[in-house]
């Protein structure tokens, strides 16, 4: 288990370390950049940079096939790429670990993230994902952690939703 | 252009025990399956566009091994960046050889994109896959076998072929996580 840092980005690092998570893979999102980078210092990690979230559900799969452990981060309008992707997970019975950063739940300042923001944890759970969520940054860790250990002992899929609350909504400025 | 069938069972034939397949939903499932059982095969049944992001981490996670994707037109226009995230991340273990017949064959055989103005040699190029080459006829069978076992990777080989539509070959298993295991225990041992 881990401790609580200053930022939570470093307690879901310290979980990546302790499970011997050796593969990130991304679309940026903001909400994930400090952890992003955090997993770019390190020698031990694979970042891969997609083009497409939905990418990341067969490279991880791939990964796990050969005997490497993954996660991926995207943001929750990202979700919306991965449908059917999420079935070769679900039918291989393979474990699969997300980081989504919620958009267009909690003060939002863009309407255009509202859509997917509504509908990704009931998007996850049609496609029988077993959906963690952190408010709260001292629990950021702890929730990280009780996922991954949910996703790789009992082999199947998990996302861990980081709250817009914690995260911080960016109010954009015109000019 | 290529019979794919007899084709993708030459390229099996005595393969090597460093070499593990995967191939992408469609026919190519069907082709591997008939070169016979083996478990270092797995073959996609669904999840179209995946094949090359998953063969892409296994090739990352297995690098003494050589990773052999076979996989349709129609697949790879799914996920067309799944082959700049291969370019940009680049493992020297993995060959795409993408079965183009120019059509959805699995589905009644209408015409992919690369029926019409599309080049998936040339996407893969400008994706940054610089080892990509088109093969039309079956004397470049060697060149092929080269590429697969020896030749820096990652490459992308199209190869040109005929767009009918042959028997189904079923896998071991339809069930996903029977077929992954056993692929993975061709890994482990
Ligand atoms: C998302 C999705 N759309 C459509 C299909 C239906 N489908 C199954 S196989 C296939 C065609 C695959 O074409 P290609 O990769 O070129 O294979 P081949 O021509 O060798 O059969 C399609 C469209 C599907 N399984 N999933
Ligand atoms: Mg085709």
């Amino acid at each position: 288990m881990t401790g609580i840092n200053k930022d939570w980005r470093n307690d879901i690092y310290a979980v990546f370390k302790d499970l011997n998570i050796t593969m990130v893979s991304h679309v940026p999102d903001a909400g994930h950049t400090p952890l992003i980078n955090l997993c770019e210092k390190d020698n031990e990690i694979d970042v891969v940079t997609l083009t497409t979230e939905q990418d990341g559900v067969g490279l991880s799969c791939g990964a796990y096939a050969g005997g490497r452990k993954s996660a991926l981060l995207m943001q929750s309008s990202g979700v919306g790429n991965c449908i059917n992707a999420l079935a070769l997970p679900n039918i291989c019975r393979i474990p699969f670990l997300t980081i989504v950063s919620m958009r267009g739940e909690w003060g939002e300042f863009i309407p255009w993230q509202v859509p997917m923001g509504l509908g990704t944890p009931k998007v996850l759970e049609a496609m029988d994902i077993k959906v963690f969520r952190a408010d709260y940054k001292d629990e950021v860790g702890s929730t990280v952690d009780a996922a991954a250990r949910f996703a790789f002992n009992t082999n199947r899929s998990a996302a861990v939703l980081l709250s817009q609350k914690m995260i911080g909504a960016k109010q954009f400025k015109n000019g | 252009m290529i019979d794919r069938r007899p084709f993708v069972q030459k390229i099996l034939k005595n393969r090597k025990d460093n070499l593990r397949v995967v191939s992408g939903i469609g026919t190519s499932t069907w082709d591997i399956m008939s070169a016979g059982d083996n478990k270092g095969n797995f073959g996609f049944i669904g999840a179209m566009g995946q094949s090359i992001p998953f063969a892409l981490g296994l090739a990352k996670s297995q690098p003494d091994l050589r990773i052999l994707l076979f996989t349709g037109d129609g697949d790879t226009l799914m996920s067309l960046g799944s082959m700049a995230t291969v370019a940009n991340h680049p493992v020297n273990n993995l060959t795409i050889v993408v079965l183009d017949n120019e059509s959805y064959v699995e589905t009644g055989s209408q015409p992919t994109a690369t029926a019409g103005k599309s080049d998936l040699e040339l996407i893969a190029k400008g994706s940054g896959i610089s080892n990509s080459y088109t093969v039309t006829n079956e004397n470049d069978y060697e060149k092929i076998m080269n590429t697969i076992y020896v030749e820096e990777g990652p490459s992308l080989i199209v190869v040109k072929c005929q767009a009918k539509a042959t028997p189904l070959v079923f896998p071991y298993s339809f069930d996903g996580s029977v077929s992954i295991n056993r692929f993975m225990s061709s890994i482990k041992s």
